[in-house]
């Protein structure tokens, strides 16, 4: 008597979501079942990942990156890591923004935003600096600047969502990624806001929050696990956003990625340490439920492709 | 599977003779039903009875033991699939490699790094449990029982993993005593492999590599009457290995399929064939899913730092925060006249704020005070973090080991600056950030 197996697809299913415009577009989500389940029905689409070009310089970055990217600026790593065959998704990662860091200026950023959306063909993800003042100007002028390629946001949250709701994604028609903090309705919350401003729900996606494993990762897990639940079993059409979760952001910012390794001998490589922190985590935000991952390591890139490969 | 009152009731001698001191053997039964009282209080129940009901009322999932002593572990007695449902029972146990193929420098080598990863996080001991014990045919016989030999004394819970029944009964033998698992059925041998298990009272490991093979195995085991069992679910790709270990959990917690229910082992390194951050990648999907007992080439320390993090959080009961413990850390190379900070026992909160105090390169000694194991907005709204429990700290702990007197207060309870000043004449009571996130810039401004 063979093991009796029953199918669980459900009949509601994750938005697809289209980025970028041409023969580079890309098209993700549209599961309608949990992560990597093709024994319950063949995704539609395999789970994407972004590189992370971030402008704030190489002192910070490991030996492997810098192989790889060489010393080359902004528009230039854009290019090699648009290059790459498994990056379906440029994510720039305006850090030096900062007012209280770097302090660039919003016009600087725009030009660089510019001359990458001229350099390359595959879409892009802007992601800002965390102060919301600058980081509303920045969208808001971004998403014009660059207006009719169909970039994504990164991101819309409780506190500037109206401004990049209306800018980046009704004046501008461009995505709006909707940010929360790791609990399923403060998510569902802000998209309830973000529509009833009047942005469509096609043209939203969501980052339900991130963290590094071992930091608190069992929130992201459970918000992840609920999300789908409720996105697929009760058809909650206002949580079935593709989910864009930044990895390396966070994995590169705990000690494990940081401490060099004549602080922590034991440890060793700190590359290997980072690069391990980076696959951990983006592998168990795929398990869980995203939908696309943003990575900076090449080698993580190349993992993680390999991995979302071997299991669609 | 609960049993209903009046399924209970067929099996009672129905004499309602209060020996169980219940009024009637209907009343008894109900109120086994509901787990008010066990089945044992019968006195007249047959031994055949007891076995059944205790069967019926068993979780969906079997929870098996391995090992002995302090290196006994349990796995399994899973009985949701996802942890906001209920928490996850048994945090799962990485395994590390050796196998008669490899030269003897290698399995040193190996051996070395079961030592050298051996650490503490958040209270929890961090390393590879067990060791995958992997029988090379081409190599023989007498190197892989030489190879057993070598690794008996070790506390980590051996797994062997050999087909050949001969071979098995052998290296068996050597190890009986500190309970190992012997992964060896399949199909084709498990009559006489179950022979040897059973004999040397250890569990045994069902292979099988398709859902149907490993299920029609189990159950024909089952039969033999052996129901201690791990199921290896590895099969030649990682999209089947992860179908077999999900189809498994799913048939036994969602449908109640007994056979589906046991621990299971899952050989990530054999899936990533040697591509070192593959395996760390999908080691971390069988953390989250479903995997008991996880096979890598070795636990190296870059992989163990995430991967046992991870392990921590998935493995972490919803309703008992993680704590660190309560004392002076100091970081940066603080010393005794570097300013001090304060905050929750809380451990995301320690993660956090000591990750930022880190990257900002100022010596600082944090003080981490116990606050029941809440956030600080948390503890604050509790009364478990207060301007008095605060200067109690302080007085108790901090004072005769610190000799600035400097204190950074987190931002969220400036509130408590005012009564801090009156209780701790002596100190400087600073009003810090409401955000980890701001602390490196404000750190560096303020103490560099």
């Amino acid at each position: 008597m063979p093991f009796t197996k029953k199918a669980h697809a459900f009949k509601a299913a994750i938005n697809e979501v289209t980025l970028g415009t041409g023969d580079r577009a890309v098209t993700f989500g549209g599961a309608n079942t949990f992560p990597f389940y093709s024994f319950d029905a063949e995704a539609k689409h395999k789970p994407i990942i972004g590189a992370e070009i971030s402008d704030m310089g190489y002192e910070e970055e490991t030996e492997g990156y810098k192989a790889f990217y060489g010393t080359a600026d902004v528009v230039e790593r854009a290019k090699k890591a648009a290059a790459m065959d498994e990056v379906a998704f440029i994510c720039l990662h305006f850090a030096a923004a900062d007012p209280f860091g770097a302090n660039k200026s919003t016009e600087d950023c725009i030009a660089e935003a510019k001359a990458v959306a001229e350099a390359i063909d595959k879409p892009i993800v802007v992601m800002g600096c965390k102060n919301i003042d600058k980081d509303t100007e920045l969208f808001t002028k971004i998403s014009e600047a660059l207006a009719g390629k169909n970039i994504v946001v990164m991101s819309a949250r409780e506190e500037d969502y109206k401004a990049i709701g209306a800018s980046a994604g009704l004046a501008y028609g461009q995505k709006v990624s909707a940010e929360s903090a790791v609990d399923i309705n403060l998510a569902k919350q802000l998209n309830v806001l973000l529509m009833q401003l009047g942005v469509n729900a096609k043209n939203m996606v969501m980052n339900l929050g991130s963290a590094a494993a071992g930091y608190g990762y069992e929130y992201v897990a459970s918000t992840m696990d609920r999300v789908r639940a409720a996105a697929l079993g009760q058809n909650d059409t206002q949580l079935q956003m593709p989910v864009i979760t930044p990895v390396s952001t966070e994995t590169w910012a705990v000690k494990e990625s940081i401490a060099e390794e004549a602080d922590m001998p034991e440890w060793g490589a700190r590359e290997e340490r980072g690069v391990d922190m980076e696959v951990v985590t983006a592998a168990a935000c795929l398990a869980a439920g995203s939908d696309a991952v943003i990575l900076r390591h090449p080698e993580s890139i190349r993992t993680i492709y390999a991995m979302i490969d071997s299991l669609c | 599977m609960a049993l209903k009152g009046l399924d209970i009731f067929k099996l009672t001698p129905k004499t309602n003779c209060k020996d169980c001191g219940s009024p009637t053997c209907m009343a008894f039964s109900m109120k086994v039903a509901q787990g008010a009282v066990p089945i044992t209080k019968c006195p007249h129940m047959s031994q055949d009875v007891l076995d059944q009901l205790s069967e019926a009322t068993a979780p969906p999932m079997k929870t098996i033991e391995v090992g002995t002593g302090s290196s006994l572990h349990k796995l399994g007695g899973e009985t949701v699939m996802f942890r906001h449902e209920k928490t996850f029972v048994s945090r799962n146990t990485f395994a590390a490699t050796v196998c008669n193929c490899m030269d003897a420098a290698k399995v040193d080598a190996v051996l070395a790094g079961i030592k050298h990863v051996d650490y503490d996080r958040i209270g929890e001991r961090m390393y590879a449990e067990m060791l995958f014990v992997n029988y090379d045919e081409a190599s023989g016989k007498d190197s892989y029982i030489e190879l057993v030999k070598k690794v008996a004394g070790l506390e980590q819970v051996l797994i062997l993993n050999v087909k050949d029944v001969e071979v098995a009964k052998e290296a068996v033998a050597l190890v009986k005593d500190k309970k190992p698992i012997l992964n060896g059925a399949t199909p084709e041998n498990y009559e006489a492999m179950n022979a040897v298990a059973k004999e040397a009272d250890v569990v045994l490991g069902v292979c099988g590599g398709n859902i149907d093979a490993i299920y029609d195995t189990v159950a024909a085991i089952e039969k033999l009457g052996n129901k201690k069992l791990v199921v290896d679910v590895t099969a030649a790709t990682a999209k089947e290995t992860f179908a077999n270990a999900v189809l498994l959990r799913r048939g036994a917690v969602q449908d109640g399929d007994r056979t589906c229910g046991y621990p299971s082992i899952v050989n990530v390194a054999a899936l990533a064939k040697g591509n070192y951050h593959l395996q760390a990648a999908y080691a971390s999907m069988f953390v989250l899913k479903y995997g008991s007992i996880i096979v890598l080439d070795e636990l190296t320390y870059a992989l163990a730092l995430p991967l046992c993090g991870l392990r921590q959080n998935i493995f972490t009961d919803p309703q008992k925060p993680m704590r660190v413990s309560p004392g002076i850390y100091p970081m940066n190379g603080a010393t005794e006249d570097s300013p001090c900070a304060i905050t929750v026992d809380f451990a995301l909160t320690y993660f956090v704020v000591s990750g930022e105090i880190e990257r900002s390169g100022v010596p600082i000694n944090f003080l981490i005070t116990d606050a029941g194991g809440y956030s600080v907005l948390t503890a604050w709204a509790a009364g478990k973090l207060s301007a008095g429990s605060i200067a109690k700290f302080i007085t108790e702990e901090v004072q005769d080991k610190i000799k600035s007197r400097k204190l950074i207060l987190p931002g969220k309870v400036a509130v408590l600056k005012g009564e801090l000043e009156a209780k701790l004449p002596d100190w400087e009571i600073i009003v810090g950030t409401t955000e980890a996130i701001e602390l490196v810039n404000y750190l560096r401004n303020n103490f560099k």
